[in-house]
């Protein structure tokens, strides 16, 4: 019963009138970025961590804003991945393949409704998943020593890339370009200045809310100068007629056992490393399709191939925030944003967050509670609002993208030199994606980067010296084992799976890309 | 290639860093693992990463057309520029003149390029300065 008493206390802090606006807004501010093709839920949360911080919110509702993007991002992605075939964000890849299809049919705003309830569900029952899962692995984190974090945080940077990872190589190379951004500045235990050229300004190290921004949001930009006036430019798209946007009852009847069975799916891809909500879609819609397509209606237009992705890569979304919160490692780009998020509010997640901080905890959850609902009520009737937001053409959206992260940096640091840094960032996040090197684990190790070292040579300092205690405990062995295999496997099986991937894609997808 | 080239660059990358880290000033305070390990052990990560990618590169990405690469290189000095104006020039005109640039680049008229540059500078102003009360960069003009 601690468990009621402590959501009814999260209430409480949530249901003021600030959080609940500040829901909405985030709720709404969401579902836009994560409909525009471009601005995806990482990019989207990235370019508001710094508004929220300069405009002097507390922890819990820059918190409660934060998450509510990320979850209305969540929601927004399928919005133009059924009305244009292009996806709002990487995990809303797999609802093309048979929303866009029923939009071609007439259906849109049924299959945008469907969507829209398939979203809620996962999200739904992953944020109760959350509420019952997050303290049991506190409990577990508790037995947590130096040497186990230490590997811990190993093991979450050889599981970013997931099983479908291109190049783990490349993976670790990233790795280890954010960990060496995070050491420069002043030594945290002896006071010495490392890699800092003499530059006063890098004293304090690099800010990574400057490395976020400027390596997800302005290389955005730079794509897309790439891309102006290619075919993969979306301005010259057919625009969809919505229909009717109450689907029947017998339509959401006929998808609930696949809704119930892809939230369970997606819950358990989000809270496993490695895994996150773009692989949360891509196994729901396989499980799905082997299991109830018997006519071979998916990718034709069924609507249980709408629901399967988007209640799995919604449950996704809510499991990932479970090692996040509870462990304070996150297991995908988006949560290590809002790590980013809790860093900045000087918040340490991890299991003492539960214990010394848990009205920020039960809060943040009890605010999603509340911001599923409001999504919901959002995206039903108010979906053709949404989409007439994916009228404004790029060239407009990116230049006011690129000045609010510019505005937002200079908020904080009011420092010229942070914003060439930043410009910097976005340069070489351009060039970084175009040669497939992934951006995530560079955010995370300039994130995670001095925790590690501290925990590293914590963990030694007390062993006096003795580097094989990293390796004693049976739980530091098991992470390290877990690491291990999660590097490893990608390497053996990701080829498959990435081609099972792009087969789905290609055989069904069509048109873009 | 590119990634032959890559390698190599994060090959230099890397024994700049354990150089970088070899020169650390140790204090007389210094615990047992020191400021230098973690990093050498980056560098080390690093380098084994590089020298995967010069020994089996991965197929060419598609590099966008010389011109293409200018046009993003010119708008990276633009936004360069526009850090070093913000201060002097006040938000107001460095961001109509940054966000007209970036809207014409991407395909705006010139006669829209300016709307739309003095728009969103003035958007933004109305939003973040007058409603939220955040601090934006003030010119000579006091805005």
């Amino acid at each position: 019963m601690e468990l009621m008493s402590n959501l009814a206390d999260g209430f409480v802090v949530a249901l003021t009138w600030q959080n609940l606006a500040l829901a909405l807004m985030g709720c709404f501010l969401g579902t836009i970025m994560g409909a525009l093709p471009g601005l995806g839920p990482s990019n989207g949360v990235a370019i508001l961590i710094p508004l929220a911080f300069t405009l002097g919110l507390g922890a819990t509702p820059s918190l409660i804003l934060l998450t509510s993007v990320y979850y209305g991002a969540m929601y927004g992605g399928r919005i133009s991945s059924i009305l244009l075939n292009i996806p709002g964000d990487e995990p809303a890849m797999m609802t093309c393949l048979d929303g866009y299809p029923m939009a071609q049919q007439g259906r849109a705003g049924e299959a945008l409704a469907l969507s829209g309830i398939a979203s809620f569900v996962g999200a739904f029952f992953a944020t109760c998943g959350l509420v019952l899962l997050a303290p049991q692995l506190v409990k577990v984190a508790l037995l947590f020593g130096p040497a186990e974090y230490f590997a811990l945080f190993a093991l979450a940077f050889a599981t970013l890339g997931g099983i479908s990872a291109t190049n783990q190589a490349k993976s670790a190379f990233a790795a280890a370009l954010g960990l060496g951004l995070a050491m420069i500045g002043v030594d945290t235990q002896t006071g010495v200045p490392r890699f800092t050229f003499g530059e006063v300004h890098l004293y304090d190290g690099i800010d990574f809310l400057v490395a976020i921004v400027g390596l997800f949001a302005l290389s955005e930009v730079f794509i897309f100068l790439e891309h102006r006036g290619t075919d993969r430019d979306i301005s010259n798209k057919p625009r969809m007629e919505i229909g009717r946007i109450i689907p029947s009852w017998a339509l959401i009847r006929s998808c609930i056992p696949t809704m119930g069975r892809t939230t369970v799916l997606g819950f358990i891809a989000g809270v496993l490393p490695g895994a996150g909500a773009s692989l949360g879609s891509f196994i729901s819609y396989s499980m799905e399709k082997r299991l109830v397509d018997k006519d071979g209606t998916f990718g034709k237009g069924d609507p249980r191939g709408v629901a399967a992705p988007e209640t799995g890569n919604n449950a996704a979304a809510g499991g990932a925030l479970v090692p996040m919160l509870a462990l304070g490692v996150p297991g995908s780009g988006t949560t290590a944003v809002l790590l980013a998020v809790l860093l900045s509010l000087n918040i340490t997640p991890g299991p003492l967050l539960f214990t010394q901080n848990p009205d920020v905890v039960w809060g943040l959850i009890a605010a999603l509670f509340i911001g599923n609902f409001m999504l919901l009520a959002m995206n039903i009737p108010m979906v053709g609002l949404f989409t007439r937001v994916l009228l404004v053409p790029p060239r407009i959206l990116m230049p006011v993208v690129a000045m609010i992260s510019f505005v937002g940096i200079y908020g904080i640091s009011g420092s010229s030199f942070d914003l060439m840094v930043m410009v910097g960032f976005g340069v070489m996040g351009w060039i970084l994606r175009k040669l497939d090197v992934p951006l995530v684990p560079v955010i995370l190790g300039t994130l995670l980067g001095n925790e590690m070292e501290v925990n590293f040579r914590r963990a030694v300092n007390i062993a006096d010296g003795d580097y094989s205690v990293l390796v004693s405990s049976p739980l530091t062995i098991l992470l390290w084992t877990i690491a291990v295999i999660g590097f490893v496997l990608p390497i053996l099986v990701g080829g498959l799976i990435r081609r099972r991937m792009r087969m789905a894609r290609d055989a069904e997808g069509g048109l873009s890309d | 290639m590119s990634d032959r080239i890559f390698g190599g660059i994060g090959m230099i990358l890397a024994i700049i860093f354990a150089w970088q880290a070899s020169i650390i000033q140790e204090s007389f305070l210094s615990d047992a693992v020191g400021p230098k390990t973690f990093p050498y052990l980056i560098a080390a990560i690093m380098a084994l990463a590089s020298a995967y990618f010069l020994v089996k590169p991965d197929p060419e990405p598609d590099w966008p057309r010389a011109g293409r690469l200018a046009e993003i290189a010119f708008a990276a000095l633009v936004m360069l520029a526009y850090a070093q104006a913000l201060p002097e020039l006040g938000f107001l005109i460095a961001t109509a003149l940054a966000a007209g640039y970036l809207t014409w680049r991407l395909g705006s008229s010139p006669v829209q390029s300016v709307l739309i540059g003095v728009g969103t500078s003035a958007g933004i102003y109305v939003i973040f300065r007058l409603l939220l009360g955040l601090s934006l960069a003030r010119g000579p003009f006091g805005f």
